[in-house]
C-alpha cells in the first residue's frame, strides 16, 4: 500500500483499511479462491489455489501453482513447456484496441467497400490441414503464430470487411491461443457467473437484484442483517461481504437444518467476517422461546410445507469443470493454506448474541426463498425487526408479494412499501457499431420492499389519514 | 448524533435506541410525502394533519407513530441513505436507488476502500458510497461549484458523515485528482460532462484492477468515454438500469345468492387505500377475495448510462 504518498488524514483511512485489506487483498494468495475467466467469458470456473488444483483447457490440463502471488485481473496463456502444457503470465490483450485502430487509420475508401456478397460458405478457404497446426505446435510455434498462419492461408480472409477479419482473428485465438483471466471473486462476480451458467442454483438472482436488496434492506456497517437465504449462500455472502468484520449476519432457516451456505466460502471473506456469519433456527429466534435449542431434535410443527430443505442439489457437482473444485474441499480447505485459524462461517449463534438480537431487534431482513410461501415467512420474520428496520424479499412471482402487501398494509405492520421489477440492459458500444446487446435477459425477479413499522397507538384519536 | 450510517454499535437502529434531541428523524406522511427533521426542544412540525411537537417525539423508538394536536399522525423513521435520497433537497439532478445500488455492487466498494467521486452534486450518491465504505473507509469527493460543495457539506455534517467524506472544490475535468491520490484508490464514479478529461488523472489514482464508473445521460459522452478508456482499462461495460413499480388493488366478490353475478364490489382502486375488508378474518375468507397487481403507467425512462471499466494489470 503505497501510504506513504498520502497526508495527514488519509494516513489515518489508509492505515484502517489496510487493517481490513485482507477484505480486498490483491494478489492471489495460497489456498484462496478465485474465478478463472477463459476466452472472454466464454468458459468460467470457480476454483481454490491448493497445491493440486488444475484446469483442462482444451485437452491441455495445466496446474494453476502459477497464479499464486499474481495480482488479480492477471492474463496466462497455455504455453507448451518442456515438462507439458503449463500457464503462463501474459501481457494484456490488445484485441478490444485493434478494432478501434482500424477504424481510424483505414477508413475504407468509398470504391472499396467490402461486403459478404461473393464469399460462399463450403469449406474451401483455408488451406491448413489440421495435421499441419499439430506440426507446427509440435515444432513450439505459439497460439498466436499459429492464428497468424491460420489467416495467410485463408484465401477469403482479405474479401472479408474489416470488422469481419477482426472477428475472425478472435474466433481463431479463442481457439488456438486461449487467455485465462484470473477474477477476484466478488458479489458481482459471483452472482453473474451463477446467473450466466446456473442460474437455478441461486434462483436467478440477477446482479441487479441483489444490488437492490442490498441496499433497500440499508445492510451496512454494525447491521444486525437477517437473512433467509435459499440461494446457497449467495445473499449471505453478499450481505457479509458488505457489512464487513462488524455487526452480525444472521442465516436463519426453519426446521433444523440450516439452509446450506456453501458459496459463502467463495468470497475469500476474512476470518473477521466469517465470525459474524452466524446461523440460527427461527425457533431460538421467535420470541415465544425462552431458551435457544441445544440439540438437533426434530421439530415437525417448524417445518415448512413445500420448503425442499433436502432437495438442494449438491453443488460440488454443478460447478465442477476439472481439477479441485473449490466446493469440493469442505473438511480441511482452510486449514493449512492460510496459516491462520480460520473461522467458518455459519456457526451456531451463541445464546447471548441471540438474546441481543432479541432485545434490539434485527436492522435488516432479506428474504430470497423462491420455494416458499412468502406471506407466512414475513409474518414469522417480521416481528423480528427493529422499529423503523427495512426490509427487501426476493421472489419469482408476482402474485404472492402482492398478497403480502396487502396483508402487511392491512395489519399496519410495516408502511414505504414497493413492489420493484428491475430491469438491466447492457451495451456494445464501439465506433460505428454501438447498440444494445443482441442478447437479454428478459426477467430479473420482483422485490417487495417496505420498513417495519410500530403500530401500538401510544394516546390521542385514531384516524387513519395518513399511511 | 443522527446514525445514518452507524460508525460504532451504539448507534445501530435497535428497539432501545430511542429518539433524541439533535437527531435527524424522516418524517414520513405518505409514501411520496417524506421529509427530513432535525430534533430540537421547543420545536414543532406543522402539516396538515396538525400540529406536532418535537418534544413528544424524544424518547420514543424509531417506527413510532405520533399524534398531533388534533389526532392526526406521522411515523417518525431512522434515516438510511435511501430515504435521504427521497428527502434531500436538490441542487442538480440525483441518482437514484436503482443505479445507486449497481454502481456501489459493480465498483467492489466495500468496507475500508477509498473511493474518488466527482461531481458531488447533492450529495445521493455520496452518502450510499459512505455507507458502503464504513467505518473504517472514506470518500473524497470533488465538486467545481462551491456553493453545492458547500451545501453538501453541510448535509454531510448534518447526517453525521464528516468522519467518511471529505468534500473538495475542485475542477476534475480540468485539473483531475490530487496527486496525493495517486495509487492508492479503490474505486473511482465520474459524473462529469465531459468524463474523458479525467480519466488519465484516473488511471494514476486506481490501483491495479480497480473499478471505474462513469455516468451519462447521452450516448455520445458514453462513446468518447469508452474510446478514452481503451488505452489503459479493460473489461469495459455499459449498462442501463431501471426499475418498474408494479400497484395493487383489492377485488372482493361479495358471496351473493346469484352465482353469475361476479361483479366487483368493494372500494375504488386506489394504491394506499386502507382494507375495508371485516377486521374478522373468518369473514374475510368466507368472501371471494383477491389482490391484483398491474406495473404502474408512469416510469423513469432513462436516467444516464453507466460505463464500468477496470484498470488493466500490466505484466511486469
Amino acid at each position: 500500500m503505497e501510504e506513504e504518498k498520502l497526508t495527514g488524514s488519509e494516513e489515518t483511512s489508509a492505515a484502517k483499511a489496510n487493517g481490513l485489506s485482507e477484505v480486498n487483498r490483491a494478489v492471489a494468495w495460497d489456498g484462496c479462491s478465485v474465478l478463472l475467466d477463459i476466452n472472454d467469458g466464454d468458459r468460467l470456473v470457480f476454483s481454490r489455489l491448493s497445491p493440486s488444483a488444475s484446469i483442462k483447457i482444451g485437452n491441455k490440463k495445466c496446474s494453476l501453482r502459477p497464479l499464486v502471488g499474481c495480482p488479480f485481473g492477471s492474463l496466462f496463456t497455455v504455453e507448451t513447456g518442456p515438462s507439458g502444457p503449463h500457464l503462463s503470465r501474459s501481457a494484456p490483450s490488445s484485441t478490444g484496441n485493434c478494432v478501434e485502430e482500424i477504424s481510424k487509420d483505414e477508413g475504407q475508401s468509398v470504391n472499396e467497400i467490402r461486403d459478404n456478397r461473393s464469399l460462399i460458405d463450403n469449406n474451401t478457404a483455408q488451406s491448413l490441414s489440421s495435421e499441419d497446426i499439430e506440426a507446427m505446435r509440435s515444432e513450439g510455434a505459439t497460439g498466436d503464430e499459429i492464428v497468424k498462419a491460420l489467416i495467410d492461408n485463408s484465401s477469403t480472409f482479405e474479401k472479408k470487411t474489416v470488422f469481419s477479419q477482426e472477428k475472425y482473428k478472435l474466433k481463431k485465438q479463442k481457439k488456438y491461443a486461449p487467455k485465462v483471466l484470473l477474477r477476484r471473486p466478488s458479489m458481482r462476480s459471483i452472482c453473474e457467473t451463477y446467473f450466466k451458467k446456473h442460474p437455478q442454483r441461486t434462483g436467478f438472482m440477477r446482479v441487479d437484484t441483489l444490488s437492490m436488496l442490498l441496499s433497500m434492506a440499508n445492510v451496512g456497517p454494525y447491521s444486525d442483517a437477517l437473512v433467509l437465504d435459499k440461494l446457497g449462500g449467495l445473499v449471505v455472502g453478499s450481505v457479509a461481504e458488505r457489512v464487513g468484520g462488524t455487526g452480525y449476519i444472521c442465516s436463519t432457516y426453519f426446521g433444523t437444518v440450516p439452509y446450506q451456505i456453501d458459496i459463502v466460502r467463495m468470497f475469500n471473506l476474512s476470518s473477521d467476517v466469517c465470525a459474524r456469519i452466524l446461523q440460527a433456527p427461527f425457533s431460538d429466534l421467535s420470541p415465544l422461546q425462552n431458551a435457544p435449542s441445544e440439540c438437533a431434535m426434530s421439530d415437525p410443527s417448524d417445518v415448512r410445507p413445500g420448503s425442499p430443505e433436502t432437495a438442494q442439489p449438491d453443488p460440488s457437482n454443478e460447478l465442477l469443470q476439472d481439477g479441485d473444485s473449490l466446493l469440493d474441499s469442505r473438511d480441511n480447505g482452510d486449514d493449512t493454506l492460510t496459516g491462520q485459524k480460520p473461522v467458518k462461517p455459519g456457526r451456531k449463534a451463541p445464546p447471548e448474541i441471540v438474546k441481543s438480537w432479541k432485545d434490539n431487534g434485527f436492522t435488516s431482513l432479506i428474504i430470497a426463498a423462491p420455494e416458499m410461501d412468502v406471506e407466512s415467512l414475513i409474518m414469522d420474520l417480521l416481528p423480528l425487526l427493529a422499529y423503523s428496520a427495512p426490509f427487501a424479499i426476493y421472489h419469482q412471482y408476482l402474485q404472492p408479494l402482492a398478497t403480502c402487501m396487502h396483508k402487511l398494509q392491512a395489519s399496519k405492520m410495516a408502511i414505504g412499501m414497493q413492489i420493484s421489477e428491475p430491469w438491466l440492459r447492457e451495451y456494445q458500444v464501439l465506433p460505428s457499431r454501438t447498440h444494445p446487446h443482441m442478447q437479454m435477459n428478459a426477467f430479473g425477479g420482483y422485490i417487495l420492499s417496505g420498513i417495519r413499522i410500530s403500530n401500538s397507538n401510544t394516546g390521542g384519536v385514531i384516524e387513519d389519514k395518513a399511511a | 448524533m443522527t446514525m445514518m450510517v452507524a460508525v460504532d454499535d451504539a448507534q445501530k437502529l435497535s428497539f432501545k435506541r430511542p429518539i433524541a434531541d439533535g437527531d435527524t428523524v424522516i418524517v414520513y406522511e405518505r409514501h411520496d410525502c417524506m421529509r427530513a427533521v432535525t430534533v430540537s426542544p421547543g420545536s414543532e412540525l406543522q402539516n396538515r394533519f396538525g400540529v406536532f411537537k418535537h418534544s413528544d417525539w424524544v424518547g420514543k423508538p424509531f417506527g413510532s407513530k405520533v399524534f398531533s394536536s388534533k389526532g392526526g399522525f406521522v411515523f417518525l423513521l431512522a434515516p438510511t441513505p435511501q430515504l435521504w435520497t427521497l428527502v434531500l433537497s436538490h441542487r442538480t439532478q440525483i441518482l437514484y436507488l436503482p443505479d445507486i445500488s449497481f454502481v456501489v455492487s459493480y465498483l467492489e466498494i466495500v468496507p475500508g476502500c477509498v473511493v474518488l467521486e466527482s461531481g458531488t452534486g447533492s450529495g445521493s450518491l455520496s452518502t450510499s458510497l459512505a455507507r458502503a465504505v464504513a467505518p473504517s473507509g472514506h470518500l473524497f469527493t470533488f465538486d467545481f461549484h462551491e456553493q453545492r460543495a458547500s451545501s453538501a457539506r453541510a448535509d454531510f455534517q448534518r447526517n453525521g458523515l464528516t468522519s467518511l467524506i471529505t468534500v473538495t472544490v475542485r475542477d476534475i475535468q480540468g485539473e483531475g485528482f490530487p496527486k496525493e491520490h495517486e495509487g492508492s484508490v479503490d474505486a473511482v464514479f465520474l459524473d462529469l460532462p465531459q468524463p474523458w478529461l479525467a480519466i488519465p488523472s484516473a488511471s494514476r489514482c486506481l490501483k491495479p484492477d480497480a473499478v471505474l464508473c462513469s455516468f451519462s445521460p447521452c450516448i455520445e459522452q458514453v462513446q468518447r468515454t469508452c474510446e478514452t478508456l481503451r488505452s489503459s482499462f479493460t473489461d469495459i461495460r455499459t449498462f442501463e438500469v431501471l426499475v418498474r413499480s408494479y400497484e395493487i388493488k383489492e377485488h372482493c366478490f361479495a358471496k351473493s345468492v346469484s352465482e353469475e353475478d361476479g361483479s366487483p364490489v368493494g372500494p375504488p382502486p386506489q394504491k394506499r387505500k386502507q382494507s375495508t375488508l371485516p377486521a374478522n378474518k373468518s369473514e374475510k375468507t368466507e368472501s371471494n377475495f383477491s389482490v391484483m397487481a398491474k406495473p404502474c403507467n408512469t416510469a423513469r425512462g432513462h436516467t444516464g448510462y453507466l460505463t464500468f471499466a477496470r484498470l488493466t494489470v500490466l505484466s511486469n
